[in-house]
This record gives C-alpha cells, structure tokens and sequence, in this order.
C-alpha cells in the first residue's frame, strides 16, 4: 500500500490515513498530492522549510482547510465529508458534512498552535473547560477537575486562575497542551509548538510532548527541533514544495537521506 | 583632552540634585486658562438674562421631568433593540451567506446615507407613501390591514428612526471591533470543536468588547443627544417639553438651560458608567489594574465636575 515501504514497514491499521491531498490558494498550489500514515500510537515529525505546505497539511487533518482533492481517514472514518453512494458500489461524490458534525470530527482531534492561541479573556481553568462543557462531554464540575488533573501533568498545579498573559510563552503552550487534551483526543497536531518560545523555554515544552509520546499519543508535530526529531520521532517526514521528499525513521532521514534538498535543509538547521 | 575642558569633577556631578526643566509656558497656559474661565464663571453668575430662578423653578418640573422620562425611555429602547440588531448585522456580514450579507451592507450603506432627521420625517410620512399595511404572504392573500396613519404615531417613527441608525452604526462598530480579534483565537475555537455560534458569543464578542465598548459609548451619548429631534415630529422628550413651556411663557434661554443641565448630567452619568464597562472587559489583557483605576475614575469624575457649575451653578444645587 505505502509507497515507502522499502524505508517502513506501513502499519497494518493506521490510525491516520492521507491519500492525494492536494490544496491550492489561488494560483500557488501549496499541496500536490500527499500521502502519509500515521500508525496508532507513533510519533511523526514534520520537517520542511517555511512555505512548505507543513502548516496546511497539518490544518486539512482536521478541515481547518478544506482541501481541493484527496481525503484524511481518522480511524475509518473521512474528516469533513459523506461519501455519497457508498451503500450502492462505487462512491461518486464526497459531500462536505454539515458544520455541526465537522465540529464534532474536530473535538477528536487536538491541535497545538505555534502562537499558542489561548483564549486571554478566560482564566487558564476556563481554557481548558470551555470546549467540554459546550460539546457537553461532562458537567462544569468534572470538567474542572479533569482540567486540574491535566494541568498537574503539565507542571502547572495552582495556575488554573491565572490569565495567560500572567505566564511565561512555556508556560501557556504547556496550557494550549493541557487545553487540547482536555477532550481525550485520539490524535494531537503541534504546529511548531516551540517556535515562538525563547530559548530557554523551549525544554520545558518539549519535556510535555516527550512525556506524552511515551504515554502512548498519537502525534503529529510540525518542529524544526531536530533533536527532538531524533529522540522521540517514530517517523521523520520531510516535506518541501507541498511534496514528500523523504519518509523514514529518524535515524535513516536525518543521517543519510536520499535528496539533496533534505540534506542542504538538514545541514542549514543543525 | 576633552575631559580635562570639563570644569566640574564627577564628585561634583554624582552630589547634584536632579530638577524638572524650567517650562514658562506651562505658566502662562495655566494664567490664560484661569482667566478665561473666571471670565465664565462672572458671566454666568452677574448677567441676569440667564435668570437662573427660572431655572431653577423649571428643573424639576412635572411635565419636564416627564419629557425627560421619555427621552432616556427612547434612548435604552433604541440602544438595546439597535445595538442587538447591530451585532446580528455584523454576524451576517462577516460570516453569513453571499445574500444576506450584501442585504446587511446595502442596509447599513442606506441608513448611513440618510440624515437622520430626513429618515425621522419619512417614517412619520409613511402614511402618505402606504395609506395601508397589511399582514399576509407575499404577492399572496394578506390576513390583516390596518391604516398606516394609525399604528405610525410620532412615537413608534421615533423609536423605528433610532433604532435603525444605532443599528446600522453599531454594526459597523462590531464589525470592526471583531476583525480586530486574532484569526488565531477561532481558529483554535474550531479546532476545540466549538459551533460557529459559540465561537462568536463565547470567544471572539468578548474580546472584540474592548474595542467596541468606548465606541459604543459614543453611540449611546450621541443617540441620547440625537432623540432631540424627535421634537420636530411632535414627540415631547426633553428638549419639546421645554418647548412647550417657553412657546408659552417666552423665557427661551432659561428653559433651554433647563435641557441642557438634564443632557449634561446624563451624558456624565453616562461616562461614568462606560468606565466601568470598559475595566470589566479588560479582564486578562493585563491593562486596567485596581490602584490605577480608581484614579481614573477620580480624573473622571473631576472632568466633568468642572463642567457642571458652568451652566448649572446656583440652581442644580438648590433644585436637586
């Protein structure tokens, strides 16, 4: 089935399946035609240049951006479309889903932000209970004291008053992580999670992803941390001009990759 | 040998006092200010022609006090039902489907176009343009007709007139406020699976209200100034019910004194409400903390103090 299998083995029953995912804005074709697995449990690095379509791959996993052509599978099921005729041989059309249950598609998937995005109006505890309490998974109680569990995890017990513009960049990413699991996702997206972080903060954020790597969630990251890449990637994915190039284990990628273009990038980030 | 040809010693430096530079025209500003407002004040109190007695006699008058009822009831229901109205239109306009929302901008390009008073003299001559409205289906069977003369009382044009332009500037006022809100925060909104409706209530409105409420302040004193043109259609707010008094007794200036005291003291109460507003919503934006609000409010109320005796002193005083 996977085109890469002569660097990895595919997964019999990926959590994640992308076939032919294209997108263009206007003339600029962004996407041209992406195919990834991304097995239960893995961890799959992203790694490209700026304007390399890693941001818009990650936004049509979970149809932040609609794409123009080929599908996301999540676990059997097509994000943001009915294939129509499904029950009658050949499928003919994808329609896209009403807004509501694309809503619902997306609370099963969790999404980290490079600008961390929380909401500044609301208190760090009101973050992370927002989205349960409206997609009435629990009440405003155990909503809260899931909430503090999380935050515990994240090394933020007894911040859950704080606005977040009271804390450090590490500190709301560490929040935007605890906000996104707030909802039991079965996949996180990190779109260059440590990108806007100082340096020195950029550990502590890296620590929580690391941490939940080895708990077993399904991740997809965006990140030109290499070594985080080599330490905690299952699979390392470089991507340049809306194309894979290169598709592998971290240690096969990063130390003999097949490209010239991932070798010169590699060699400009380390 | 540029330090050598400095005639003082660092000792001399390190010992010297810090001073605030020397500024004469601040002097001289605050002289003209002084004067010209003793100048204000002697004129108001020594020229009789104010006749502030019949001022005060009026302030608080029954059918000014009722005048005045009418106007702030004007004033909050055109505000509540425009502003709400308002926020609708901006909904439409940002996210709803190509046909409204060209029906939301050309309404708010009409009502924008229209001076208000030419909208204000329209909806009270409806009559004249349909002698009759009717409830039915469209280009169908109607269920109900009424004449137009009789449900358009001075009244409802007044308040369908005021509604309608808080509506169309609010919306502007929203719409504005809401594309000063980062992209990133509905997008992580959709992200966490929220509904485009709870995006917009819950997460993008209240952070578009720090930008909306000073505006929105302005809106209001405007629309509370702006009911005195229902006075032309016969409507007795305010400013007519004074009207009434001086087409009688022929003390014009004194009785118009007697509006413009109410309007002032609104247009304060007003203020100092809208500073409130303003510290509730900056909750999380790191501005606004207590100390320093509390002396806001002190210059708050000290601007507008000052302007009180102006036009009220001697009477306000007695009459309140």
């Amino acid at each position: 089935m996977s085109e890469f299998s002569d660097t990895h083995s595919p997964a019999p029953d990926p959590l994640l399946r992308i076939r032919g995912l294209r997108k263009s804005f206007g003339v600029q074709t962004v996407l041209h035609g992406i195919d990834l697995d991304v097995p239960r449990g893995d961890v799959t690095v992203i790694l490209g240049p700026s304007g390399s379509g890693k941001s818009t791959l990650l936004r049509c996993i979970n149809h932040l951006v609609k794409p123009d052509a080929g599908f996301v599978e999540l676990d059997g099921t097509i994000i943001g479309y009915r294939p129509v005729g499904a029950d009658s041989g050949r499928v003919r059309r994808l329609q896209e889903l009403p807004a509501r249950e694309i809503t619902r598609q997306r609370a099963r998937i969790g999404m980290v932000f490079q600008q961390f995005n929380l909401f500044p109006h609301l208190t760090v505890l009101e973050n992370l209970v927002e989205a349960p309490v409206a997609l009435r998974r629990a009440s405003r109680k155990d909503a809260a004291a899931t909430a503090r569990e999380l935050l515990e995890r994240v090394g933020l017990a007894g911040r859950e008053d704080a606005y977040p513009k009271q804390l450090s960049g590490g500190q709301q990413q560490r929040v935007a992580i605890a906000r996104a699991l707030a909802l039991k996702p079965e996949l996180l997206l990190f779109d260059e999670p440590t990108s806007a972080l100082d340096p020195e903060l950029v550990g502590e954020v890296l620590r929580v992803v690391k941490d939940l790597a080895l708990g077993g969630m399904s991740m997809i990251v965006v990140t030109h941390e290499i070594g985080f890449a080599r330490e905690v990637a299952d699979t390392v994915v470089f991507i340049d001009g809306g194309r894979i190039l290169e598709s592998g284990r971290p240690a096969d990628v990063l130390t003999s990759a097949v490209h010239e273009r991932t070798r010169a990038f590699l060699e400009a980030v380390l | 040998m540029p330090y050598s040809a400095v005639p003082y010693s660092d000792a001399d430096l390190l010992d010297a006092r810090l001073v605030a530079p020397r500024r004469p025209g601040r002097w001289i500003s605050a002289a003209i200010t002084l004067v010209l407002a003793a100048m204000l004040v002697h004129t108001l109190v020594t020229n009789p022609r104010f006749q502030w007695g019949v001022v005060r006699q009026y302030f608080t008058s029954s059918s000014v006090i009722s005048g005045l009822e009418l106007t702030l009831w004007l004033t909050a229901a055109t505000m509540t039902a425009g502003f709400v109205l308002g926020v609708g239109l901006a909904y439409v306009r940002l996210s709803g489907s190509p046909i409204p929302r060209a029906f939301a901008f050309g309404f708010v390009w009409l009502i924008r176009s229209v001076p208000l008073l030419v909208q204000l003299l329209f909806w009270y001559e409806l009559a004249s343009l349909y002698p009759k409205l009717s409830v039915g289906i469209p280009f169908g069977p109607s269920f109900g007709t009424t004449s137009t003369a009789h449900l358009f009382s001075g009244e409802l044009a007044a308040f369908v007139t005021l509604t309608l332009d808080v509506a169309a500037f609010s919306s502007e006022i929203v719409r504005g406020g809401i594309l000063a809100v980062d992209r990133g925060q509905s997008e992580a909104a959709q992200a966490l699976g929220l509904g485009t409706l709870r995006i917009f209530r819950r997460i993008v409105l209240p952070q578009a209200m720090p930008a909306i409420v000073p505006a929105t302040g302005n809106l209001l004193i405007g629309t509370l100034k702006a009911t005195s043109l229902v006075s032309v259609i016969a409507v007795v707010d305010l400013l007519y019910s004074v009207q009434l008094i001086y087409n009688a007794n022929f003390e014009v200036i004194p009785l118009l004194l007697v509006a413009t005291a109410w309007y002032i003291i609104l247009t304060t109460l007003l203020s100092i409400g809208q500073y409130y507003v303003e510290r509730r919503y900056a909750r999380g934006s790191g501005r606004g903390g207590g100390e320093r609000s509390a002396r806001s409010l002190r210059r708050i109320a000290r601007d507008n103090v000052t302007v009180f005796p102006h036009s009220t002193a001697g009477t306000s005083v007695g009459g309140l």
